[in-house]
């Protein structure tokens, strides 16, 4: 790093600029993580959060895909699931989207309903019939707290608690007895039904065995979120634009680094026909390239994390964690150095010979 | 003899024949001594250079260096032969435009995992015999043309080289300042106890070399000495 020390303090110009486009890329990368990561909770939150390592749905016909929206399972078939081996806990869940009133204020909710006491919901125990937990969101848009009044669907009921930050496909959610949230669901179907059933279960359940004999289709909690409507396009796509994000970092720090190879040819030539080895020139140039990187990927994410910080605060739902911060910044420089070591191996090719007679 | 050449013949492909950069040429330079190799361009002075300096192989003829046969070495094991045993003082100073003059020579040490901090000692002595110990911490567009071909010379005899290799290092310079510098790296010659050979076009600065040796299409003849 003797050089490229040096070479970083002397054309300070010129890493500057693309240190500077590193940062913005970085910052970029960042905010859409974290956005992507905000947008997802505020998606999926209520199902990861379950306590439930599948999911078991009603299967859809005519070769459609699963979907929360459309499935309805019996109570037959929640209590076949929960009296299957290795099965730890199945508990029926009831998810419709539906508007909640309170006073003048309203919004919309997903309602979901559980049996009293499931550990499926928060303070599940001050559920009833007529009493309802509600979400965080929830009882903020509507300037609720417990005791409050408000209606569901037209069902009347009470706040029993405010607990959690549970949401589903962009909605607060308010958790209702599966026998209020069947009054609410007007195409429940006949007898007491439910969405889902939320297992928890060990690794001697037979799921195959046990789909067949209770015609319900099992998967993961986690693959259960392509069933939410719109997760799997809006997390898709955005998935997708910090993708080329990171691809046109690598292609820039790649191209300037091609650039800035091709520009210091006769000086690797010089320092070749001296006496320095090809592996010690690689390291110097690749040892500059991941400082510039490190630098651009620090300072963007700091930026990222105080506007990531103060859109906290507000309306957009953006998700700060060591994930959302961290992974991209690890992506970034990851990605940026293998597009630089693809530049400077050129400098394996370089002809010590050239600095014999050659002119600057 | 720490430098010797012999009966190398180096060849170049030229369409479809091959054109004779060197031929049969021999050459022995012992330690503490100057050898100047004249002729005019295209003669193949530069060859003969480039081929003590092992950037090229000879097609045949054995080139040895301070006693190691080149012959049969890879090219890692040539690179730390010139680490270690070889300098040159390129025409153009090739100087490295980040680097203080001091760093020029630094830089060589750095190479050989040498410390800092006597590598910092070695370069400010070198610096000091040509001159330019004021001149250390200036970088090379800070430096006249002179000064910067004299830290290009103190940067050849930072690794404390049994073989000096200078390739026309008054190309570039008027006479007086292309005197100073002959007399410069025959000084050094003499201090430093290097092999020196000293490709140049211009017999008028050898006044003080021991040997003088005139390529002519490809091949060497040695007269009596200069002095």
């Amino acid at each position: 790093m003797f050089v490229a020390w040096r070479d970083l303090r002397f054309a300070k110009g010129r890493f500057a600029l693309v240190g500077a486009v590193i940062v913005l890329i970085t910052l970029l990368v960042g905010l859409l993580s974290g956005l992507t990561a905000g947008l997802g909770r505020q998606n999926v939150s209520a199902i990861t959060g379950l306590p439930a390592n599948k999911i078991a749905f009603e299967p859809p016909g005519g070769g459609q895909d699963l979907s929360y929206a459309n499935s309805t399972v019996t109570e037959e078939q929640w209590r076949q699931w929960a009296a299957a081996p290795g099965v730890t806990s199945a508990e029926p869940l009831g998810i419709t989207t539906t508007k909640a009133t309170a006073g003048d204020r309203s919004a919309g909710v997903s309602a979901f309903g559980v049996r009293p006491g499931a550990a499926l919901a928060p303070d599940s125990d001050r559920i009833d019939d007529d009493s309802a937990v509600l979400s965080r969101d929830a009882a903020d848009e509507l300037g609720l707290g417990p005791g409050d009044a408000l209606t569901v669907a037209g069902h009347p009921l009470t706040v029993a608690a405010v607990s959690g930050d549970a949401s589903f496909s962009h909605t607060p959610v308010i958790w209702v007895s599966l026998d209020a949230w069947q009054e609410i669901t007007p195409t429940a179907g006949d007898g007491p039904s439910a969405t889902v059933i939320a297992l928890d279960t060990t690794s001697g359940v037979d799921v195959k065995a046990t789909d067949e004999a209770t015609g319900t289709r099992t998967v993961s909690t986690s693959s259960s979120l392509s069933a939410i409507g719109s997760y799997p396009s809006e997390n898709g796509s955005l998935q997708l634009m910090r993708g080329f994000l990171f691809a046109i970092s690598a292609l820039v720090i790649g191209a300037f680094f091609t650039v800035w190879t091709i520009q210091r040819s006769a000086d690797v030539a010089v320092l070749k026909a001296l006496g320095a080895s090809t592996a010690n020139l690689l390291r110097d140039a690749l040892g500059q390239a991941v400082v510039l990187l490190a630098g651009g990927t620090l300072v963007g994410t700091v930026v990222a994390v105080a506007l990531g910080a103060l859109l906290g605060g507000t309306a957009v739902p953006f998700l700060l964690t060591p994930a959302t911060v961290l992974t991209p910044a690890a992506v970034m420089i990851l990605l940026g150095a293998l597009g630089a070591a693809l530049s400077i191996r050129r400098i394996t090719s370089v002809d010590p010979l050239t600095a014999l007679g050659s002119a600057r | 003899m720490s430098l010797n050449l012999t009966d190398v013949t180096l060849t170049y492909p030229d369409g479809d024949s091959r054109l004779t950069a060197l031929d049969h040429v021999s050459l022995d330079v012992p330690k503490g001594t100057l050898t100047a190799v004249i002729g005019p361009s295209g003669s193949g002075k530069s060859s003969l250079l480039a081929v003590a300096a092992t950037l090229i192989t000879p097609d045949s003829g054995t080139v040895t260096v301070d006693g190691t046969t080149t012959a049969g070495l890879t090219r890692a094991e040539l690179t730390d032969l010139r680490r270690h045993k070889i300098g040159i003082v390129f025409q153009q100073p090739n100087l490295l435009p980040s680097l203080t003059a001091a760093e020029q020579l630094q830089v060589i040490a750095h190479l050989d995992g040498r410390s800092p901090t006597r590598a910092r000692g070695r370069a400010m002595e070198l610096l000091d015999a040509v001159g330019l110990a004021a001149q250390a911490n200036r970088r090379p567009h800070q430096l006249s043309g002179g000064q910067r071909q004299r830290v290009n010379i103190a940067r050849a005899l930072m690794n404390d080289p049994t073989v000096l290799l200078v390739d026309e290092p008054t190309s570039a310079l008027d006479h007086e300042r292309g005197a100073a510098v002959i007399d410069l790296i025959t000084r050094l010659t003499h201090q430093q106890a290097t092999a020196t050979v000293l490709v140049t076009h211009d017999r008028t600065l050898l006044t003080a070399v021991e040997q003088v040796a005139e390529v002519d299409d490809g091949r060497l003849r040695l007269p009596a000495p200069a002095r």
